[in-house]
């Protein structure tokens, strides 16, 4: 087949499903449309798959054009479809966790009489997502960007019955708003600089000096946009409560996809972040920042979901400290284990919560490893790899960024290595208390059906073989991802890892040592535990701080939300009440009093009206003649 | 037009035509205006087209040009559809209130 033809399958597909779904919601039993929707996003992938193994990497890329979109003036910004390695990549992730995503939802949502509905948004979030990554220009990506925002709104407010969730789905958005702006005016300074939009184009233009201030700018405005959608500081908040949706849909929009869209687009225009080194400097703390604060709230929650969220958070933080660095195939690396074992780990919790009958407080779990079998092992291997143990996928993802800290400073892998032992500790806390020690809860633990099970092996199969994907040299392998990223037009000025085999080595085993040694003693905190520390109203101020989000929230309604509000009120008060509405009405009356002036004139007398009329016919005849 | 017809027009002066047509034109307007029987309205109606309808074929002949007297006959026409709705409304107007006196339609009042 065609091979343009087949790249433009690959987005067209999902969509073709939510148009389907959505027109005949009323009439499909959650089964068939699940079927349906999972039958084409499983044909994106293998379009992908075949538009992979036809690509040839030498020719570094291709722009599939489908139509003149704006050209108007100087702005010509076609509608068209990049292929190269970096949006490949992200097209397999995509397609390829999607379909298990979709896969798995057939068996979570069965009993769900909106189902249909539901299948429906999440073939157009694998749409737009699939627009973001493919996109040949920013306003291409644009539109994938904002597209995957509604349906992640729309899909954490799923359930639109219950008000937290619904406020959920608005905080959400509106994090994303905020983002959004920054990537917007990104976009408009990289037009008035180079007159294009075009990603190859601007790639090729971006020659400039370092340091140059509008270019620092534009990055940082990317940057804001990134972390809108990344969910990194100041930004991250949405991202935990985003976990009112279904389970699903954390696992394909909030782990696996939609926040990997910020690192996209920084690798995607790393030739110009590569200008601005300043830039970098603020990714590369904004990330580190991220990774800790979001680990150690991770600590404390309760909520099985929660402590996955906060975890992805820390995750995206690790991404953004390697895109901070120029690491961008170590950065893209870890999005696609992370993709892999953040899934599984999502899909696992889903599959406990469904066990239970919608249970989410691992507070009311423990023991579970005996009644849910497959579960508890895939949900093992989730977290051994998230946790980096040995030739596990996270281990080579999260060691090479670790590496590549080192490279930096030293202190920069101190803070990572913490951020990477705190990540093992709460996962294994998570894993202890859910799984082992005694059942806590009332409900009758039972298996998931096979299209839930069916997934969650694969990814865990993924999740322990990833790491080939990238091996290093280290372990015999030649970096195989590295060097296909690097074909990418974009990808000339990768940062390069120069440390010694013996270094590297030191490097694995103190983490792994110190890994194995957080194990313990996670196992020895929690695997026996039958009951859980009590209020936060005990723990002492900085552990309370903490548990507490760090009071992030409380931060920006007290900085935002209740000056906003205040504002409102008082608005409503003075303006509103004393200026706009007299004013207002004060205009209705006036047209009134005259109206009853005027309407006397109005006799209903024929004879009158007659009269009336001849007079004016005559007066304006006379004007007419005296006038000339 | 026949050239007998132009001359016997033109056999009257054309001050005579334009006063008798003003003439009939204001009798219209008066009773019109003045009178109260729906059926003298409709005919004081018909007498300000007929005195429009002689100033225009006056004017024809004495500038030699057709066109005025087939604009005559486009009104003609309009009068005879607006005479049909003007009847029409007399006939409603005698069921409804009994009676031609337009002062009797004073219900449309502010």
């Amino acid at each position: 087949m065609n091979s343009d033809l087949l790249a433009i399958l690959v987005p067209v597909l999902p969509l073709v499903g939510a148009i389907i779904l959505a027109a005949m919601r009323r009439k499909l039993s959650a089964t068939i449309a699940g079927s349906l929707a999972t039958a084409l996003i499983a044909s994106s992938f293998v379009a992908s798959i075949v538009l992979f193994l036809g690509f040839d990497a030498s020719t570094g890329g291709r722009t599939v054009q489908i139509l003149d979109w704006i050209n108007v003036g100087g702005m010509n910004i076609p509608l068209a479809l990049r292929i190269d390695a970096l949006s490949l990549t992200m097209m397999l992730i995509v397609t390829g966790i999607g379909s298990l995503i979709h896969l798995y939802s057939i068996g979570y949502m069965h009993d769900d009489e909106r189902a249909p509905t539901f299948f429906a948004q999440l073939n157009l979030f694998s749409f737009a997502m699939l627009m973001l990554v493919m996109g040949s220009n920013f306003l291409i990506t644009f539109i994938g960007w904002e597209g995957v925002g509604l349906c992640s709104y729309l899909l954490i407010g799923f359930w639109y019955t219950k008000p937290d969730y619904n406020y959920a789905a608005r905080k959400a958005f509106v994090m994303n708003r905020i983002g959004d702006v920054g990537m917007v005016l990104g976009m408009v300074l990289l037009f008035q600089r180079f007159g294009t939009l075009e990603y190859a184009s601007i790639m090729d233009m971006a020659t400039g000096g370092m340091d140059d201030p509008l270019m620092i700018a534009a990055t940082l405005f990317l940057f804001i946009g990134a972390t809108g959608k990344s969910a990194q500081l100041p930004l991250f908040t949405w991202l935990p409560d985003a976990m009112a949706g279904p389970t699903p849909v954390s696992a394909l929009i909030h782990a696996a996809t939609m926040v990997t869209a910020g690192i996209f687009l920084i690798v995607r225009s790393s030739v110009l972040f590569e200008l601005a080194p300043f830039t970098k400097d603020i990714i590369l703390w904004t990330g580190t920042a991220t990774a800790l604060i979001a680990a150690s709230v991770g600590l404390f929650q309760n909520d099985i979901k929660k402590v996955l969220a906060y975890s992805t958070v820390s995750q995206l933080g690790y991404m953004f400290v390697a895109l901070g660095m120029g690491a961008y195939s170590a950065a893209m690396f870890h999005v696609t284990t992370h993709a892999f074992f953040k899934a599984l780990l999502f899909l696992g919790a889903g599959s406990v919560i469904h066990a239970l009958g919608g249970e989410q407080d691992i507070r009311k779990m423990g023991g579970l490893k005996g009644s849910i079998k497959i579960t508890f092992i895939t949900f093992f291997v989730g977290t051994i790899a998230i946790s980096g143990l040995p030739l596990m996928s996270g281990f080579f993802s999260k060691d090479l960024i670790m590496a590549y800290g080192f490279q930096r400073s030293p202190v920069l892998f101190g803070l990572l290595l913490f951020g990477a032992l705190l990540t093992t500790f709460y996962m294994f806390r998570l894993l202890f208390l859910v799984f082992y020690g005694t059942y806590r809860g009332k409900a009758h633990p039972h298996e998931s059906p096979l299209t839930m099970t069916v997934p969650l092996m694969i990814l865990a199969v993924l999740s322990v073989i990833g790491g080939l994907l990238d091996l290093p040299h280290l372990f015999g392998g030649h970096e195989p991802m590295k060097h296909f990223l690097e074909t990418a037009a974009e990808a000339i000025r990768y940062e390069n890892l120069e440390l010694s085999a013996s270094t590297e080595w030191v490097l694995m085993g103190l983490t792994t040592v110190l890994v194995f040694a957080t194990i313990a003693f996670a196992f020895g905190r929690f695997a026996k535990r039958t009951t859980l520390e009590g209020a936060e109203a005990d723990m002492p101020f900085f552990k309370r701080l903490i548990a507490q989000r760090w009071r992030l929230d409380e931060l920006y309604a007290a900085l935002f939300e209740r000056p906003y509000g205040w504002l409102s009120t008082h608005l409503f008060s003075t303006v509103e009440r004393r200026l706009m509405v007299p004013v207002m009405n004060g205009v209705g009356e006036a047209a009134l009093a005259m109206g009853a002036v005027v309407r006397k004139l109005q006799t209903g007398n024929t004879s009158f009206h007659l009269l009336a009329m001849l007079f004016g016919m005559i007066i304006f005849l006379l004007i007419t003649l005296l006038s000339n | 037009m026949d050239q007998g017809i132009i001359t016997a027009i033109r056999i009257v002066p054309l001050e005579h035509y334009i006063v008798l047509s003003f003439l009939l034109f204001s009798i219209g307007v008066a009773g019109v205006v003045f009178r109260r029987n729906t059926i003298i309205i409709l005919m004081c109606l018909e007498l300000m087209f007929n005195s429009v309808n002689l100033l225009l074929t006056a004017f024809s002949a004495y500038h030699s040009d057709p066109r005025a007297q087939v604009f005559v006959f486009f009104i003609m026409l309009v009068a005879a559809a607006e005479v049909t709705v003007g009847l029409a409304i007399l006939v409603m107007m005698k069921r409804n209130v009994d009676s031609v006196d337009v002062n009797q339609l004073n219900r449309l009042k502010g």
